[in-house]
């Protein structure tokens, strides 16, 4: 079987898919892509299913190679890229020889990027999803040097001749998120509310795939002392734990947690969040809560 | 804006918005939260809710990946409690071996000498209430509220896999070696059973599975 070769693995290259939904009351976690509309984007452009296995690279990119002939996109993360040392394009289907080498470098801006190839990758599976989940451990363990993953075939469709829209939309040094308000607002003083509408955080170096390690204002409780028993936790989720510093919760976040969650961040800013390097600033835009939870 | 963090005992219910797709129904103790995950479970199954996740807690059903929130939340209190015995799960026997390493801090917590310990955990019927923490870890409800234990001063970095453990008034096994605060009190004999890829369900102690122990000796 055809696969591709991992030369140079980088600081974190994980495979990722669309992971695994509808498990999490068996404690497994959703995982898959981090930053979804580039990985849906990267996929759409060589010509795959949507929900094909990518490469998702970390700062610093990596180096394949492949045995048979294959059409890449390196999407997300702008980055330079290069095929047996030859400049190519980012952000739209590149063809690469078999045996040849292709390179994705360190992204320029943001922190994720995306390796697309035509027939999509298939690393051993589990629960239906072929994603690495850094929190749990399941599915293919991160990427190695050497380390070799089987190709799927050519799709029926050629890659669309379209290339990755411009610009980019993920990334910035200030980010503003629309937080939606909930579940628990109700634990947090009215200054912590307040705070959360005119503060803002910086995301620190203990972020990565399972959340965002925030710093900022501390977001404090009525009562410090209260604790919360487990509860389920989705996607975006920003859970404040005893110390007030907020974690943004990303795709391998745990199922269940004993942190009061104060607000919930969108799809969009889900994406935004998975390209946001440390340092970013992050604001929050608080929706208030729905008629119905009143 | 209330700050209440407990409900009462019975009947109570709220509807509180976890994002814009989901809705975390806090059932106020963990009896009504598995009455609830019954219920909603079940009109899943009857095609009257489309949602990605239903995600019991102790005492709270998280329903994660639904279009529209509002209705589920305005609909959802004239049958949540409607508890239906017929759909409990099965009762799934784990063999153990009460020789874990905090069997005689547990029996002193307790009040009892520690060759009681294994009568006292063996003779309850437990419930598995939801699972959280890794893949396949049950947190198995029904220990009596005397035999409430606290959690270790300082977490092992490695709990063996199928070490039998209690913490508050749950009990559960470690499906993998896993770092872990709880109190281990013995040793499950084949722990790979509790999660299993290649299965359907991949975990053993699925919400809603009775749960007993059963001594052996090895």
């Amino acid at each position: 079987m055809s696969h591709i070769e991992i030369l140079r693995s980088g600081a974190l290259t994980t495979c990722q898919d669309g992971g695994r939904p509808g498990w999490a009351h068996l404690a497994v976690p959703r995982s898959g892509a981090a930053d979804r509309p580039s990985w849906r984007l990267a996929n759409q452009l060589a010509g795959n299913a949507t929900a094909a296995c990518t490469l998702e690279t970390t700062l610093t990119g990596c180096t394949v190679r492949a045995t048979r002939d294959v059409t890449v996109v390196v999407g997300g993360a702008p980055c330079a890229v290069t095929v047996d040392g030859r400049p190519e394009s980012w952000g739209q289907p590149v063809k690469l020889v078999a045996g040849s080498v292709l390179d994705a470098g360190a992204a320029e801006v943001g922190v994720r990027s995306y390796l697309a190839f035509s027939g999509g990758l298939h690393p051993k599976s589990n629960l239906g999803s072929h994603s690495t989940c850094l929190l749990s451990g399941l599915g293919p363990a991160p990427l190695k040097d050497g380390d070799t993953i089987p190709l799927g075939p050519s799709p029926a469709h050629p890659p669309l001749p379209t290339q990755w829209p411009a610009p980019w939309a993920g990334v910035s040094d200030e980010l503003v998120m629309k937080l939606h308000l909930g579940p628990r607002l109700d634990w947090f003083t009215a200054e912590a509310a307040a705070e959360l509408a005119r503060g803002v955080w910086t995301v620190t170096e203990h972020s990565n795939r399972i959340g965002l390690r925030l710093e900022g204002p501390p977001l404090q409780r009525v009562d410090p002392d209260a604790e919360l028993e487990s509860e389920g936790i989705v996607a975006g989720a920003l859970q404040v734990p005893s110390n007030g510093q907020p974690i943004l919760f990303g795709a391998d976040h745990p199922t269940t947690g004993g942190y009061p969650v104060i607000g919930v961040v969108g799809p969009d800013s889900q994406a935004a969040a998975a390209q946001a390097r440390p340092g970013t600033r992050i604001r929050f835009a608080p929706v208030p809560l729905p008629h119905w939870s009143e | 804006m209330s700050t209440s963090k407990t409900g009462p005992a019975t009947g109570w219910l709220r509807a509180l918005p976890s994002g814009p797709r989901g809705v975390l129904i806090d059932c106020g103790t963990g009896e009504a939260a598995r009455a609830c995950y019954r219920a909603l479970q079940a009109r899943r199954v009857n095609g009257l809710l489309d949602a990605t996740d239903l995600v019991p807690g102790a005492t709270t059903v998280l329903v994660d990946g639904v279009d529209e929130p509002e209705l589920l939340a305005a609909d959802f209190p004239e049958w949540a409690l409607n508890d239906d015995a017929e759909v409990r799960g099965e009762t799934v026997e784990i063999p153990v071996c009460y020789d874990g390493p905090d069997l005689a801090a547990v029996a002193a917590l307790w009040g009892v000498e520690p060759e009681e310990v294994a009568g006292i955990h063996s003779a309850v019927d437990y419930e598995s209430a939801f699972c959280g923490f890794t893949p396949g870890f049950a947190y198995l409800e029904g220990l009596p509220e005397r035999y409430r234990t606290p959690r270790r001063d300082s977490p092992r970095t490695s709990v063996p896999a199928g070490s039998v453990a209690v913490a508050g008034t749950y009990t559960g096994v470690y499906p993998r070696s896993s770092p872990g605060g709880w109190q281990l009190i013995a040793t499950m004999t084949n722990p790979t059973r509790l999660w299993n890829e290649h299965r359907e369900p991949a975990a053993l102690l699925v919400p809603g599975t009775r749960v007993r122990f059963v001594t052996v000796t090895i």
